[in-house]
């Protein structure tokens, strides 16, 4: 049996925490209590099921990948459709959830940051949906690189606030939207879209985003009456592997999550957290990271605007340090030839971020027998990627 | 009555405090040593020295500008804490106080830490996202090591305020408003209802920092608190003197930041 995580303390083994101003204190203890009368009580949690299923869509499907399965020759491989979720990732669990709870808690207005554009999405949708003020801290850089999801954000009626310092990605624009909560903490809800981020974040993200695995157990017996051999999911902040994997948690299946090697892990340029990183703090958790000698925070990189982010998910440090889930390392390359085959086989243009989890499984696929099974959870939709696979796969002609 | 304030015996005083903020290695370690001792002259009774963070969460823009800037000359923890004994050949009397975010401690190691601390002589910690219950560990080897473990109480920590209060040493740190520091027109009516709370609780002496950015505020909050703790003004002040000292013109541009600083404290 294993333990309950996260403590008292908000952590996962050693990891996790509250690594926080002052002045989030209180705020977080508020949410913490909140968030626990919330999920005790069988109201809240019927409304929240009710609106994944009547407006996110939800169950999202388990397809048998039969093409790649027979293109591959090896492992049956099996997709988990969080690309078919409203506005085409994972990300919309969590942002229900968290905006319910934001309802619950008398907010008015919310705040948010995101890297792909993903999340900033499913929170300026939801706060369209209950009537709640919205702003997402986006970094420069990938307002470039997502500019039809910076588009839709705005059409959604969000106040999307570019951020300048570092790269301008992910990790500034979390800095500052977590700034801007330190004095705004009054009337803001700070809706964080991965399971990082000071204890309750962590829990509460993976609880909403658990939906996932919980369908995917239930779904799988259906089809194939055992569990999976393996499950793949890409990580970067960790959201879906963390909500895809805890069901499992006490499963005999073997758990993998894919980081992004961006160029390679032996360059500078890669988001490979746990492969290369060593545990610090970052966004008020104690976690692994990426930093130099010094503790100063270094800056990622990954053609994927959703997975270059310094650090990971405390869960996942603590599931990487008792070795429950093993994490590999998948680069650019890898995962962009992954979606290409994807798509042609199935149909299905995924984003590159779960094209990342795609090309591991796709190397172990081949190696394994026809009577074993691999579930990969396809994150998102690749939508909002097509400038970045149009500059890619033209330039390769 | 306070009593648990002493510095080292470097602080005799437990009113009236004016403890200013500065970024070591900005614009230049040198330079950095100058400043502390025109801000001795200045007045100050403690010097916190600030640690340039790629990721500072509690700083606004004023402060992460002089960060961005000491981490192009490689400024580390470490770096910082070795100009102390030059700060002192060079005539700095006052005490120090490390301002650090938690991480590049972490990497250090406590013991390393704490041991920099003792053989370069700096008198104080303050970590200002490691809140009251991470930091029980460092609290315990700061006591024992006699360094002055800083602590911040905010406007809406509520209940935490007793307990805080009650575990400070050196003086206690109220941070004026919610937000991230920065330079501030007014201050509210409500900060010195504050004050009053957290100096009902405090044994040591209570500074108030956030936001204090002219000689009108630094003169409220001396009637209310028992020190004033001035970061990003002070870092302004610098930024005002940088072209100058790159055309050469160093002792005229301390001057007038000692000038300045003595307007603003007077």
């Amino acid at each position: 049996m294993l333990q309950v995580f996260p403590d008292v303390k908000g952590r996962f083994g050693d990891f996790g925490g509250k690594y926080v101003p002052e002045t989030l204190m209180g705020p977080l203890q508020e949410l913490e209590e909140e968030l626990n009368k919330a999920m005790d009580d069988p109201d809240f949690l019927q409304e929240y099921h009710d609106v994944l299923k009547e407006y996110a869509g939800r169950p999202t499907s388990l397809s048998f990948a039969d093409k790649m399965t027979e293109h591959l020759g090896g492992a049956k491989i099996y997709l988990k459709r969080e690309d078919l979720n409203h506005t085409g990732a994972h990300k919309m669990n969590n942002a229900i959830g968290q905006a319910l709870l934001a309802k619950r808690m008398g907010k008015k207005r919310i705040l948010a940051e995101t890297g792909a554009g993903q999340h900033g999405v499913a929170a300026a949708t939801v706060a369209a949906k209950f009537g709640l003020e919205c702003q997402v801290f986006m970094g420069e850089e990938d307002i470039r690189r997502q500019e039809l999801n910076v588009f839709r954000m705005k059409l959604l009626g969000a106040k999307v606030t570019p951020v300048s310092s570092g790269n301008g990605t992910l990790k500034d624009a979390t800095n500052e939207a977590i700034r801007y909560w330190v004095a705004n903490c009054e009337d803001h809800f700070y809706l964080i879209g991965s399971v990082v981020g000071p204890h309750p974040y962590p829990k509460m993200v993976r609880d909403f985003q658990r939906v996932i695995g919980d369908e995917s157990k239930q779904q799988f017996l259906e089809v194939e009456a055992e569990l999976p051999d393996r499950i793949y999911a890409c990580v970067g902040g960790g959201s879906n592997a963390m909500g895809m994997f805890y069901p499992f948690l006490e499963d005999a299946s073997e758990l993998i999550g894919v980081e992004a090697a961006g160029k390679g892990i032996e360059t500078s340029e890669h988001a490979a957290t746990l492969t290369k990183g060593n545990p610090g703090v970052i966004h008020g958790s104690l976690t692994y990271l990426m930093q130099d000698k010094n503790g100063q925070i270094t800056e990622p990189y990954s053609i994927s605007a959703g997975l270059d982010y310094p650090g990971i998910g405390p869960e996942h440090a603590h599931l990487f340090q008792t070795k429950r889930v093993r994490y590999e390392s998948i680069t650019d390359k890898e995962a962009l030839d992954a979606l290409k085959l994807l798509t042609e086989q199935e149909g299905i243009i995924p984003a590159i971020e779960s094209a990342h989890a795609l090309a591991q499984a796709f190397k172990e696929a081949v190696e394994m027998s026809s009577d074993q099974t691999i579930l990969i959870n396809l994150s998102g939709r690749g939508d909002k990627d097509m400038a970045t696979l149009m500059q890619h796969f033209q330039e390769e002609e | 009555m306070l009593t648990k304030t002493s510095f080292k015996g470097k602080l005799t005083k437990t009113e009236d405090l004016f403890i200013p903020f500065i970024v070591a290695g900005d614009p230049t370690p040198e330079l950095t040593i100058e400043f502390a001792l025109r801000l001795q002259e200045a007045g100050a009774d403690v010097l916190e020295l600030g640690i340039p963070y790629s990721d500072p969460l509690a700083d606004g823009p004023t402060i992460q500008r002089a960060a961005k800037r000491a981490l192009k000359n490689e400024m580390s923890l470490t770096k910082a804490i070795e100009l102390v004994p030059e700060m002192r050949q060079a005539g700095l009397e006052i005490p120090v106080v490390i301002f650090t975010y938690y991480n590049p401690v972490l990497q250090l190691g406590y013991d390393r830490f704490f041991e920099l601390l003792d053989e370069n002589g700096a008198e104080g910690v303050l970590i200002p996202d490691l809140p009251f219950e991470e930091s029980e560990e460092i609290r315990k080897l700061a006591s024992e090591r006699d360094v002055e473990f800083i602590s911040l109480v905010a406007p809406n920590s509520d209940k935490r305020i007793k307990q805080i209060a009650e575990h400070a040493n050196g003086f206690l740190y109220c941070v004026s408003t919610l937000g991230v520091t920065g330079e501030r027109n007014e201050m509210s009516a409500d900060v010195l209802t504050f004050i009053k709370k957290v100096k009902e609780h405090s044994s040591v002496p209570v500074a108030v920092g956030f936001g204090i950015s002219t000689n009108e505020h630094v003169n409220l909050v001396r009637e209310h608190a028992d020190g004033v703790i001035i970061g990003s003004k002070i870092i302004r002040l610098i930024e005002d003197e940088i072209e100058a000292f790159k055309d050469g013109e160093e002792a005229d541009a301390l001057e007038r930041f000692n000038k300045s600083v003595r307007e603003l404290v007077k």
